[in-house]
């Protein structure tokens, strides 16, 4: 994985709160067995009438949209099925970061194992982004703060851990597997 | 000894390394279900690091989500309709073939919904630490195990190490008091929960589910609860195992024999939260004031008793948008609403007591002209007992449509779909947006509601047909 340490980018607003994971990638999508291409299935029932063309007044389908690199979305953002297809469309797309005022646990889990951050903001900040869609944001991983445009700087709480590998581009099966003497030293003493 | 919350003894008992400021607790996991659609990445992933699964004893496989639910697909009459969901069959089918793993497989009379065969085969058991890559394995909590969805790359993890890196949940204690109504069941008091605690109160916490109306429950009604834990947003759900949880163990083909099961029992009777064990929250429900639950909106706290009229908004953006996606008003009344489809199934309500519960209803009835009502057993178990107890005949007899086990129409991945703008009472989990196929209208219920609705072809109070 890519080293991550600093995310600016405009914003795409998406004002909805609790956006399930079926809304993000519908189940009919789920019969692929690989993580590639999804973002073409990225909101599809939102972002495409029945016979495929866009729906032009769904927020990705905007030019001002074009590039963005950081989701605004309602309270409880991800909620729903534990698919991981959900953050591999979103990156695939290009996103790289979700705001939000809550983030469910499991699409949390998902998005920090594949690159992209779930940032949970305080009310005021979160209020703010809704108001200004567009807004250039920098969202700074080493000290876990949102910059924004108006000067406003709001903190925002990551796992130690997942930040630390995030921002060295380390996979958490290594880690994982360095621990394989305990494991095996666990499953000897509680004979498992 | 301070006293201990049953989710505390469990999370300890299965620490193989702590959790420290800077690293999350390397996690313990006894048992790894694992399906067609959530693994694919995950066996890729471990082919392309030359690794292998580390307990394949551990780790248990069947087809359930993108399975077919017609016989002929399913026993090879004819090819599975969709291509893409052949495909993946047939991958499980391989992988678990080339890492080792037992699949109950197309034709295994073992097969059905990962969540149903779990505990249906003795597999899941008390103060057990389960993971399966799908957000409803929060119902195996019913046991009294620490059970909870995981995605594909935890998967992977699960895998190669049997463990997983996790940080410590909160608690929640969701205390049920005095007893549920004749014609109330345990999906109209996890749908009541959730209304009350907001799809995303229990996010961060796994919750426990105590009190004398949870104990009154059978086993299946108690796996019906905890299944929609995620729902409320808690990972996980937990019931204390007692004389109801080793009952139904007893003799299943993969619960401890003889001498282990005694030493067993013993362990589980210990699991428990103590008394005085602290929760970081709380709720207090009366189970006796309950009526019969449905839903009205896009999630399943948009939820109100059934004689209830919808509500008026008060200020949130998205209750419009939902109430026009279901076509409905604020102030219209839910019963007497017209529906197209009746959904009875699920790992929510597939098991044998809630196609019992379905039978009650239809039994010497017929579904309403113009209404498709689909059962689905969740497992080829449930199917075998179905049919020995004669209610797949009263299912015919009505006119529904009986199928092989399998996730069906709770998600539109398999074939079985709702059509667009129609409407479902359905007994699954979830009334997002298009869950149940592109544009369909999900209405959240009890096997008794959904059979009543299937009668009248409206939305009926099962309680006047019981």
């Amino acid at each position: 994985m890519e080293p991550i340490r600093q995310i600016h980018s405009q914003t795409v607003v998406m004002p909805s709160t609790n956006i399930d994971t079926d809304q993000i990638i519908p189940a009919r999508f789920l019969t692929t067995t690989t993580k590639a291409g999804l973002g073409k299935s990225l909101f599809a029932d939102w972002r495409y009438r029945e016979d495929g063309a866009p729906k032009p007044e769904f927020v990705l389908n905007q030019p001002a949209a074009a590039g963005s690199r950081i989701l605004v979305a309602g309270h409880n953002f991800g909620c729903g099925s534990s698919r991981e297809h959900a953050p591999w469309a979103l990156l695939d797309y290009g996103f790289r970061a979700v705001i939000s005022t809550a983030i469910a646990d499991i699409f949390g889990n998902n998005a920090l194992k594949n690159g992209l951050l779930p940032v949970v903001v305080d009310a005021p900040t979160h209020r703010w982004l809704l108001d200004h869609p567009g807004a250039e944001v920098t969202i700074d991983l080493e000290s876990a703060r949102l910059s924004l445009p108006n000067g406003t700087v709001a903190t925002f709480a990551i796992e130690a851990f997942a930040r630390h590998c995030l921002m060295s581009g380390l996979d958490e099966l290594g880690f994982l597997r360095s621990k394989l003497p305990e494991i095996a030293a666990y499953e000897a003493a509680h004979r498992k | 000894m301070t006293a201990r919350t049953m989710f505390d003894k469990v999370w300890s008992a299965h620490e193989v390394v702590a959790e420290t400021r800077d690293t999350p607790a390397v996690l313990y996991i006894d048992l790894h279900l694992t399906h067609e659609v959530t693994t694919p990445q995950a066996f890729s992933m471990l082919r392309a690091e030359g690794l292998r699964v580390r307990r394949p004893d551990r780790t248990l496989a069947t087809l359930d989500h993108s399975t077919p639910t017609r016989t002929d697909q399913v026993f090879g009459t004819a090819p599975i309709k969709l291509d893409a969901a052949a495909k993946q069959v047939r991958q499980l089918e391989q992988n678990t073939a080339e890492f080792g793993i037992e699949l109950y497989g197309m034709r295994d009379a073992r097969r059905g919904i990962v969540h149903v065969i779990g505990p249906e085969q003795g597999a899941t058991q008390p103060g057990m630490t389960i993971v399966c890559g799908d957000s409803h394995t929060s119902t195996h909590g019913a046991f009294g195990a620490l059970a909870f969805g995981i995605g594909s790359t935890e998967v992977g993890h699960v895998f190669a190490t049997q463990c997983l890196l996790q940080r410590k949940p909160k608690t929640f204690a969701v205390n049920v008091d005095g007893r549920l109504p004749a014609g109330v069941t345990a999906k109209d008091l996890i749908l009541a929960i959730i209304g009350k605690i907001g799809v995303s109160g229990g996010t961060g916490y796994v919750l426990e589910y105590r009190g004398p109306a949870i104990t009154a429950l059978s086993m299946e009604e108690r796996m019906t609860v905890c299944n929609m834990s995620i729902e409320a947003g808690a990972r996980a759900g937990m019931i204390a195992p007692d004389e109801v949880t080793f009952a139904y163990l007893a003799g299943r083909p993969r619960s401890p024999k003889a001498k282990d099961w005694d030493d067993a029992v013993r362990a589980w009777r210990a699991l428990a939260s103590d008394p005085g064990a602290a929760f970081d929250a709380a709720v207090d429900i009366d189970a006796s004031s309950l009526e019969p639950m449905i839903t009205y909106g896009t999630n399943p706290g948009m939820v109100l008793p059934l004689g209830g009229a919808i509500p008026a908004n008060t200020g949130n953006a998205v209750f419009d948008k939902a109430l026009a996606y279901m076509g409905f008003h604020s102030g219209e009344r839910m019963l007497g609403k017209p529906i197209d489809v009746v959904f009875v199934g699920s790992c929510t309500n597939g098991r044998i007591e809630d196609l019992q519960a379905a039978a009650r209803i239809l039994r010497g009835r017929k579904i309403a002209p113009g209404v498709q009502m689909l059962i689905v057993p969740g497992s080829q178990e449930v199917k075998r007992l179905a049919e020995a107890l004669g209610l797949a005949d009263i299912f015919k007899a009505a006119g529904a449509d009986w199928r092989e086990s399998g996730c069906s129409m709770c998600l539109g991945m398999n074939g079985d779909t709702v059509a667009a703008g129609a409407y479902a009472v359905s007994t699954s989990n979830r009334n997002f947006e298009g869950r149940q196929g592109v544009g369909a209208r999900t209405l959240l219920a009890s096997p008794y509601t959904a059979a009543a609705s299937a009668v009248t072809g409206r939305i009926s109070d099962p309680r006047e047909m019981l």
